[in-house]
């Protein structure tokens, strides 16, 4: 992203790439399809045609866009290469030099002009029934609508947030908190969750009026809209007046992390994942048993993208009574990936099946999911697969330990 | 030709199983050795046997070349396409077919990688032995192609110690099945190591090995080089036979350093990995004597349980890609020397890498003397290739003049070829072509590997007409 308009991949970043393929197995496309062309190994090499002066062919473009982002290869890569850069670059290109056939521009253009907006969200919230009403016309006129309105999760009642939550207790910290588009929509009940559990490990929690963080433009090479995103979540936060912006969306936190290169500036507070914080920060609070089984889920922008992944199993698992279990093939993605389950809805069904058929082996009541995203497609795969689970964010499994309460129904 | 034969192609495998695109095809000019490319003609991803004998036939008909590829992680060049001819792509066949543990055997296809075998066994105690480096990767058909080793060779042998059967589809499109147990020639033993030249495989069974009752891994420091060579001769003259003793000098600790702070001791200028296994009593009995022989390193680790062996393999497992950290390009080498040439030989290149101005990092495994030199070089730099080049060359020959190999593990490919006619004779030469005739009559399967030139045995694309030349000088029949 920290290119100018015109440029594509840097050379120098795929240069990085010695063809060792230890990326091949991590890939979810390479693990669907085991082609070169879908893995990042093959990618890479696709990107450097294009330095070289190929231009972006639509069996290209069509390559790229089925890279969900996941980074699970830039965790697996032992030569550093900085493959989340370049496929960013590299869908920044896809954008300016690919001509989309008018109904994928259509479809496109809806989403980014739905997504990033909690306000125009809402008309999705299966509560005004639009969507689910519409389900059929929507899939019948495009793949990706018809998933897009399958994916809508049942959704509790609104709760408006204060903008400020008072610490419980001796007060440690204080923070802002992101409250996200998908997650303040679709999951009101995991933000109420997040300020409650920060609040009572001593948190003053501020929560600025808040637009979209520009994550899900940002992983779709929709550069413009993501800086002017970005500038104006940097500036509420700045307003705000903290140093850490706690973030409890995985797909948000990882993008927000990434702001310096985004805007060519390091914004004046730091990001940091809700997990990652809680860790840092250290138990105050009674934990109260929660006899139950869990499993956790990696996020890809979680794992992959900012390496969390010890965090959120050590909280979990310092809840008494509380046994968790490890879901198979834990690194691969769901198939959500930010906006990938509405345009590549076929691929993201497999790797949904995928990832519903692990979660059931594990044969656990729970499963915690750390990213809206994520919770949407998996509910949906297991839904499919007969094989209904309840999900929950780690805010709600702490919020329930912490108040001594059974976690809700609505989870 | 290849045109008429990708219209058969076509009439024969699915739409999406025959690549033609030009961008498409050139995400497979090259395998894990880049310094050699060539855009296929054509890629095919068969998913079954039926369908691999059936685009061979198809060549066979049209006199066009095939190349067999797995993952691509190889390191000669031994999947290098050919532009006038049909790269077969093995990934898309890797389901593990049956899984026999009462006989501790396992069929699989050929694209099943080398560690998915032992993780759809572990839970019951069982792994699959051979341990190449990429072997989260690399691919059972490309192992059995490659004869690929590890570093648990040195106790536990390479592939074809492993491998109890392959189907193959021969070069003239037959299915046959190879295996241990038939009487008479040991055809799969011709078979294995044979870098694609004699067929491809398309099923493979392996032997599955129990999980050893104990191991134990010991990370041992030392100041030079030099100590830890007289280590590793000390271990085998002591009678312990290892599971593996891996090596590694100052350079390719900075390089896994860089990549998966693998936090070896610092200032060592050679680390060691030994590993023991077996039954317990056995290998604390080992394990005793091991800290005496390794008394002289400045630091020792013990690795008791899997989290900690991890971490020390850890470093070793990455070093090749890791060294990407350390230098824009780089040589992977492979060559073999008797242990007891080791300080010798390493003094050598030493002294190459000196004269040329190129750096080279040394992995190796130490116990059976397979060197892994890593010739770094800035591929910006005008002439530094070449000289990378030289100093890889170089290399090889002095494996050779102190009685080694040009390869341990990584196959002559095309990398090697030209190698080979100084490590053998003229007549080697020929009766090695006597036997890749015998399978290959019309050098149409992976030509252009292995054999420097292509005089004897139609390693020239194309439909050979009249007497075959080892026919015509009576050196070989065909029937």
């Amino acid at each position: 992203m920290t290119g100018g308009p015109g440029t594509g991949p840097d050379p120098k970043l795929i240069g990085d790439c010695v063809h060792c393929g230890f990326c091949l197995p991590t890939c979810p496309t390479y693990v669907l399809w085991g082609e070169e062309m879908d893995s990042p190994r093959g990618r890479i090499h696709l990107m450097g045609q294009h330095v070289e002066g190929t231009p972006i062919t639509p069996e290209m473009a069509g390559h790229f866009d089925a890279c969900l982002g996941c980074m699970a290869c830039v965790t697996a890569c032992p030569s550093g290469v900085r493959y989340d850069r370049l496929i960013e670059q590299t869908r920044v290109a896809v954008e300016r030099e690919h001509e989309r056939d008018p109904q994928e521009r259509a479809v496109r253009g809806l989403v980014f002009s739905l997504f990033p907006y909690p306000s125009r969200l809402r008309l999705l919230r299966p509560g005004t029934g639009l969507a689910r009403q519409m389900a059929g016309f929507l899939g019948r006129a495009h793949p990706s609508l018809g998933a897009m309105a399958a994916l809508a999760p049942r959704v509790p009642r609104r709760q408006r947030l204060p903008r400020l939550v008072r610490a419980r207790g001796e007060r440690r910290a204080v923070v802002g908190m992101l409250t996200g588009c998908v997650q303040r929509e679709f999951f009101p009940q995991v933000n109420a969750a997040t300020a409650r559990v920060l609040a009572l490990e001593g948190c003053d929690v501020v929560i600025p009026r808040q637009g979209c963080c520009g994550a899900l433009s940002v992983h779709s090479g929709r550069e413009d809209q993501a800086r002017r995103l970005a500038r104006r979540t940097v500036r509420t936060f700045e307003r705000a007046g903290v140093d850490t912006v706690v973030v409890n969306a995985a797909g948000c936190g990882s993008s927000m992390k990434e702001y310096a290169d985004l805007l060519g500036k390091r914004p004046v507070f730091r990001v940091v994942d809700l997990s990652e914080f809680l860790a840092e920060l250290g138990p105050a609070a009674e934990r109260h048993p929660l006899p139950m089984t869990v499993a956790y889920h990696d996020a890809c922008h979680l794992a992959h993208a900012q390496g969390v992944r010890a965090q959120p199993r050590a909280l979990l698992g310092a809840i008494p009574g509380l046994e968790l279990r490890e879901v198979p093939e834990s690194a691969i993605c769901c198939g959500s990936a930010g906006t990938y389950n509405i345009f590549q809805p076929e691929a993201a069904r497999d790797l949904g099946d995928r990832k519903a058929a692990a979660v059931a082996a594990t044969g656990a009541e729970l499963l915690v999911s750390a990213n809206p995203g994520c919770t949407m497609q998996i509910s949906a795969a297991m839904r499919r697969a007969g094989r209904e689970i309840r999900v929950a964010h780690v805010a709600e499994v702490l919020d329930a330990s912490l108040r001594g309460v059974s976690l809700g129904r609505d989870a | 030709m290849l045109d008429s034969l990708t219209a058969a192609l076509r009439e024969l495998l699915p739409h999406d199983a025959v690549i033609t695109d030009p961008v498409r095809l050139r995400t497979y000019e090259c395998d894990g050795l880049t310094y050699h490319r060539a855009t296929p003609g054509v890629v095919v991803l068969p998913e079954s046997a039926e369908q691999i004998a059936g685009v061979v036939r198809l060549c066979n008909e049209t006199g066009v070349p095939f190349v067999a590829r797995g993952s691509g992680t190889g390191l000669s060049g031994g999947a290098l396409p050919r532009e006038d001819g049909v790269l077969i792509v093995t990934s898309k066949m890797r389901r593990i077919l049956e899984i026999d543990l009462p006989n501790r055997r396992a069929v699989v296809e050929p694209g099943v990688t080398n560690l998915a075998i032992t993780e759809a066994v572990r839970d019951q105690g069982f792994y699959y032995a051979p341990d190449p480096s990429s072997q989260q990767v690399c691919s059972i058909g490309g192992n059995v192609a490659e004869n690929s080793g590890g570093a648990h060779c040195l106790k536990h042998g390479f592939t074809v110690n492993h491998v109890e059967a392959c189907e193959v589809v021969t070069p003239d499109g037959d299915i046959v099945v190879l295996d241990r147990m038939d009487p008479g020639y040991d055809l799969l033993g011709a078979f294995v190591g044979s870098e694609g030249t004699l067929g491809v495989a398309t099923k493979v069974t392996v032997r599955l090995t129990r999980v050893p009752e104990a191991v134990t891994t010991v990370l041992a420091a030392y100041g030079t080089i030099e100590q830890g060579g007289e280590a590793v001769s000390a271990i085998i003259a002591a009678g312990i036979v290892p599971a593996a003793i891996e090596m590694m000098d100052a350079l390719s600790i900075e390089a896994a350093e860089a990549a998966v702070r693998c936090a070896y001791p610092s200032g060592a200028g050679a680390v060691l990995i030994v590993e023991l296994d077996g039954p317990r009593a056995e290998v604390a009995r080992q394990f005793a004597r091991l800290l005496e022989i390794c008394s002289g390193a400045f630091e020792l680790r013990v690795a008791d349980d899997p989290a900690e062996r991890a971490a020390i393999w850890k470093g070793r497992k990455s070093a090749f890609a890791a060294v990407g950290r350390i230098s824009p390009a780089y040589i992977v080498q492979d060559g073999v020397v008797p242990r007891t040439s080791l300080p010798q030989v390493l003094a050598a290149i030493d002294g190459l890498s000196r004269e040329h101005g190129i750096r080279v990092a040394n992995v190796f495994h130490a116990g059976d003397g397979n060197l892994h030199p890593l010739v770094l070089f800035d591929d910006a730099e005008p002439g530094a290739g070449e000289r990378a080049e030289a100093v890889s060359g170089a290399i090889l020959d002095l494996c050779i003049r102190h009685g080694g190999s040009i390869t341990g593990e990584h196959g002559v490919g095309v990398d090697k070829a030209k190698h080979m006619p100084r490590m053998f004779s003229a007549d080697d030469l020929d009766t090695m072509q006597l036997v890749r005739c015998a399978f290959d009559p019309r050098g149409l399967s992976n030509p252009g590997k292995v054999f420097p030139t292509p005089r004897l045995c139609g390693e020239v694309p194309g439909v050979r007409r009249g007497v075959h030349p080892l026919v015509e000088s009576g050196k070989a029949e065909q029937f």
